[in-house]
């Protein structure tokens, strides 16, 4: 078997090369194969450590909580809303109160404990509470305090400027616990008013027809309808029958977003010239095809790479992310230096590389589960 | 350059033929000479910038990006020049962009090793679409889904000039082609064709599914598994096309040398030795050749080409494409028996009763180069394009095999970022799975995301961009031939394996084993 693996090592052409000197990084699947050569000191801090990585989630064990587990828990802390960190069938819940509400509506009847911004409260000798990451409405990042060592859960996270939530607040730290998902030099969000004109230009050259945006239903779809109205267009937006509901939501929670009408059923006519917003599944469904002439664009920091806007059959790519991109992840290292940087998910190595070159403490945790490939 | 950039990036989203046309056209018509010569030839592939490789490319990127945060992101977007475009730090506010001839006069204007210092100034006045568009400008692969025929089908759109007229004179045009756009203007008489060799645009088969056909209406061919080519002489100048209407004729030119006689023929391009069976890397051998605009003696030694002709269009300067099949075969035989044996053969009529006959002989030939059958109207004339009910192709059953994916790496191009390119194996006697193959395609959009998934959380090791996985999934691979390898610690490699249905329900144990793949060699 360690024959073809070494085969296959060998036609990629790369081993993974670790440097003990200055910093260590350990990539996830390597791992087990590096601690039996030489890194078993590393591992040993790792594994006593009072927060244990696990694939579906982190365990802050002396609490017995975990933090976005993928499947049921006793006790679990939620960063924010969207579904593959919120899981429904946990015992007792601890978020936002904005995040609350929306699992709420995502789940029926869940119930939790709402922990406001800043707000904190102890359980089995943790310090917890609950930090701005700008990634949504209710978005948390969750200060975890024990033992005198302070560690930060980033949530998924943005620092760029956001109309539909409260901006991300740097919390000094040990350990950072960071997602990665636009871990890679080639990802730059452009500024999101040269999108958005982008998207008004488009709309301007075919008002025959319309403009259907891609976006997701919590958080990238209500960014873009604010951002739109930020930039003075106050036409009505149509948007897609799942919206409706977290529209609201969002406008309940002081999120002003304007006129909204419900694309659904309304005649070809009726659409010529507008902005219509719909989750990125219904893009190329039947629903789609009542459109006038619609023109497909996607709202996602995919669609910096032509290859990916062109696997979606996107014509009009909108750069527009709500997680941090390449600069805005670096650039919380070098502000926050952590001791020891975690990273989740998302392009986990490449981040994990930068750290080494820059002589930061990382390792791969790389949890399953998350859909990084899909919101952003 | 913006003006370039937008274009580019329009083709890449656009997939509708039309548009992509309409587009081109207007770029063509708005844009000022030479600038939009320029692109025309990046657009149909005859610009060549002899100063830039994409190796260049390569070493300008590392010399300023760390190697292997490069080479991730390079695996992860799937293109070097997008990769360098996009990891390039932002340095222009796009005021001082250079103009498309500016950018080709500087770059044949310095040296090779000046090069990637000139293509690095003009990175720094750029925005990340125009720095792709210029490194995709700079090393002539715009892979933007245009074929030479696409571009000249726009600029006869352009100015309302017919693309065979577009055609005739091309070969006697240079870039930037200023004469070209003078006449489309009006502003000139057309260009003298000089006597060139030009392209004709190819006749196609439909697949025939399920039908049958009337024997005494129609002819079986082999479908033979090359690379079609055009060839076109004047007897001054002799030019070979691919399907596409794109120019080879640099990546075979002892074919064009060989060819002595006067008119335009139509055959499917093979390597001598490949067609009695035998080794699958010849056919991709063609492949590379076909890449390159020059190849080296050793490479004409090493994979000898010859062409096996299907029709003729014209002999001599006499246009037979509106004859029927019976009298063009006729006058092909001729002509044929006039060329060089070794470099050119005819392609052999099937000799079948009916059509439960040819069914036969299909099914019992295995002859690695034999794709299918074709099948004719005996009274067709030779006609651009599909046309129904005139010929077409009946490509034989493929051979399958339950195997175990061991190995995923991603893809490129289309499916970049996906795991895509699958290794799998067959199990030996003593229980223990050997790859036997490797394959990227067959597989719909739906099941290459659930393919993805299952890579990623079913990963046991990473060996750089390569994963491997829990051997759990069996897929149906299908697959032209089998044969003996020496590369491979199985013992076999598969011909054309593509991924047939994905055995979610079936249990890893139950996949096929070595000997069974081994008894399926001819």
């Amino acid at each position: 078997m360690h024959e073809i693996r070494d085969d296959v090592a060998a036609l990629a052409g790369c081993g993974h090369e670790i440097s003990l000197i200055h910093a260590v990084y350990i990539a996830p699947a390597t791992a087990h194969i590096l601690i039996t050569k030489r890194t078993a000191d590393i591992s040993r801090t790792a594994a006593q450590h009072w927060i244990e990585p696990h694939a579906h989630g982190i365990y802050v064990k002396p609490a017995d909580m975990w933090i976005d587990p993928s499947r049921p828990a006793e006790r679990a802390l939620v960063t924010h809303g969207h579904a593959d960190h919120a899981r429904s069938g946990h015992g007792a819940v601890w978020a936002t109160p904005e995040t609350l509400a929306i699992m709420a509506l995502r789940y029926g009847t869940e119930m939790g404990t709402p922990v406001p911004y800043g707000d904190g409260f102890e359980h089995g000798g943790v310090k917890i509470s609950f930090h701005p990451a700008g990634h949504v409405l209710g978005s948390a990042q969750i200060l975890l305090e024990h033992a005198g060592e302070r560690v930060v859960v980033t949530g998924d996270y943005k620092r760029r400027f956001d109309p539909t939530c409260t901006a991300f607040e740097p919390v000094a730290c040990d350990v950072l616990i960071t997602e990665a998902t636009f871990g890679l030099p080639v990802f730059t969000h452009p500024p999101i008013e040269d999108e958005i004109a982008k998207l008004l230009a488009a709309r301007a050259a075919n008002v025959d027809g319309c403009i259907v945006v891609g976006a997701y239903a919590l958080g990238k779809a209500q960014r873009v309808i604010a951002e739109l109205r930020r930039a003075g267009y106050d036409a009505p937006v149509y948007i897609h029958g799942a919206m409706q509901k977290m529209c609201d939501l969002y406008a309940a929670h002081n999120v002003p977003l304007g006129e909204l009408t419900m694309a659904t059923g309304l005649a070809k006519s009726e659409l010529k010239g507008a902005i219509v917003i719909a989750p990125p599944s219904a893009m190329n469904d039947r629903w789609a095809q009542r459109l006038p002439e619609p023109i497909t664009a996607m709202a996602s920091g995919w669609m910096r790479v032509r290859q990916r806007a062109r696997q979606r059959n996107v014509e009009l790519p909108l750069v527009i992310s709500d997680h941090a991109d390449w600069t805005e992840l670096t650039d919380t290292l070098l502000e926050l230096r952590p001791s020891e940087t975690w990273i989740t998910h998302g392009r986990t190595d490449a981040l994990g590389r930068w750290c080494e070159l820059h002589q930061l403490k990382a390792r791969a945790l790389d949890l399953i589960g998350r859909e990084d490939e899909d919101e952003g | 350059m913006q003006a370039f950039a937008a274009l580019i990036d329009g083709l890449i989203y656009t997939r509708s033929r039309d548009l992509k046309i309409r587009l081109i056209a207007d770029y063509l018509r708005i844009t000022p000479d030479p600038d939009r010569g320029w692109a025309l030839a990046a657009l149909a592939g005859t610009l060549n910038i002899a100063t830039v490789k994409s190796a260049a490319i390569r070493a300008m990127a590392e010399e300023r990006f760390d190697p292997m945060l490069f080479r991730m992101s390079r695996d992860y977007v799937g293109d070097t020049a997008e990769t360098v475009a996009l990891m390039w730090p932002d340095k222009s506010d796009g005021d001082a962009a250079p103009s498309v001839s500016e950018v080709i006069d500087l770059l044949n204007s310095t040296s090779r090793a000046r090069a990637p210092a000139v293509l690095a100034e003009l990175m720094d006045r750029l925005d990340a679409n125009g720095r792709y568009a210029l490194l995709k400008l700079a090393t002539g692969g715009m892979r933007v889904g245009i074929s030479a025929r696409l571009a000249k089908t726009a600029f006869g759109q352009a100015f309302g000039v017919s693309v065979d007229d577009v055609e005739e004179v091309w070969h006697a045009l240079r870039p930037p082609y200023t004469e070209l756009f003078a006449w489309g203007e009006g502003r000139t008489k057309r260009p003298d064709p000089a006597d060139s060799a030009f392209f004709r645009p190819f006749m196609l088969a439909h697949p025939l599914e399920d039908g049958s056909v009337y024997l005494d209406e129609f002819v079986a061919e082999w479908k033979w598994d090359g690379i079609r080519i055009q060839i076109a002489s004047t007897g001054g100048e002799t030019r070979l096309f691919s399907r596409g209407g794109d120019e080879v004729t640099g990546s075979f030119p002892e074919i064009a040398a060989a060819f002595n006689n006067i008119g335009v023929v139509d055959g499917e391009l093979l390597v001598r030795g490949e067609v009695q069976g035998g080794e699958a890397a010849s056919f991709n051998a063609l492949q590379q050749r076909l890449g390159r605009k020059n190849v080296t003696a050793a490479m004409q030694a090493e994979y000898p080409v010859f062409v096996r002709l299907y029709d003729i269009l014209f002999d001599g300067a006499e246009d037979l494409r509106s004859q029927p099949w019976t009298a063009r075969r006729d006058r092909l035989e001729l002509f044929t028996a006039k060329l060089d044996p070794a470099r050119f053969d005819l392609s052999a009529v099937i000799a079948a009763r009916d059509f439960e006959h040819l069914a036969e002989i299909r099914a019992a030939a295995r002859e690695a180069a034999i794709e299918g059958v074709m099948l004719k109207r005996r009274d067709s004339p030779y006609l651009a394009g599909r046309k129904v009910g005139l010929w077409y192709k009946w490509k034989r059953e493929p051979l399958v095999a339950d195997c175990v994916m061991m190995y995923a790496q991603r893809g490129s191009g289309k499916r970049s970022s996906y795991y895509s390119d699958y290794t799998f194996g067959c199990w030996t006697e003593d229980g223990n799975l050997l790859p036997v193959g490797k394959a990227y395609s067959g597989f719909s959009d739906e099941e290459l995301k659930w393919l993805d998934r299952f890579v990623r959380n079913n990963t046991v090791a990473r060996f750089g961009p390569v994963r491997e996985v829990e051997k759990s999934l069996v897929l149906e691979v299908a697959f032209d031939a089998v044969h003996e390898s020496k590369r491979h610690k199985s013992g076999v490699a598969m011909r054309f394996p593509r991924i047939s249905r994905l055995r979610r329900d079936k249990p890893a144990e139950e996949a096929d084993t070595i000997s069974a793949l081994r008894a399926m060699i001819d």
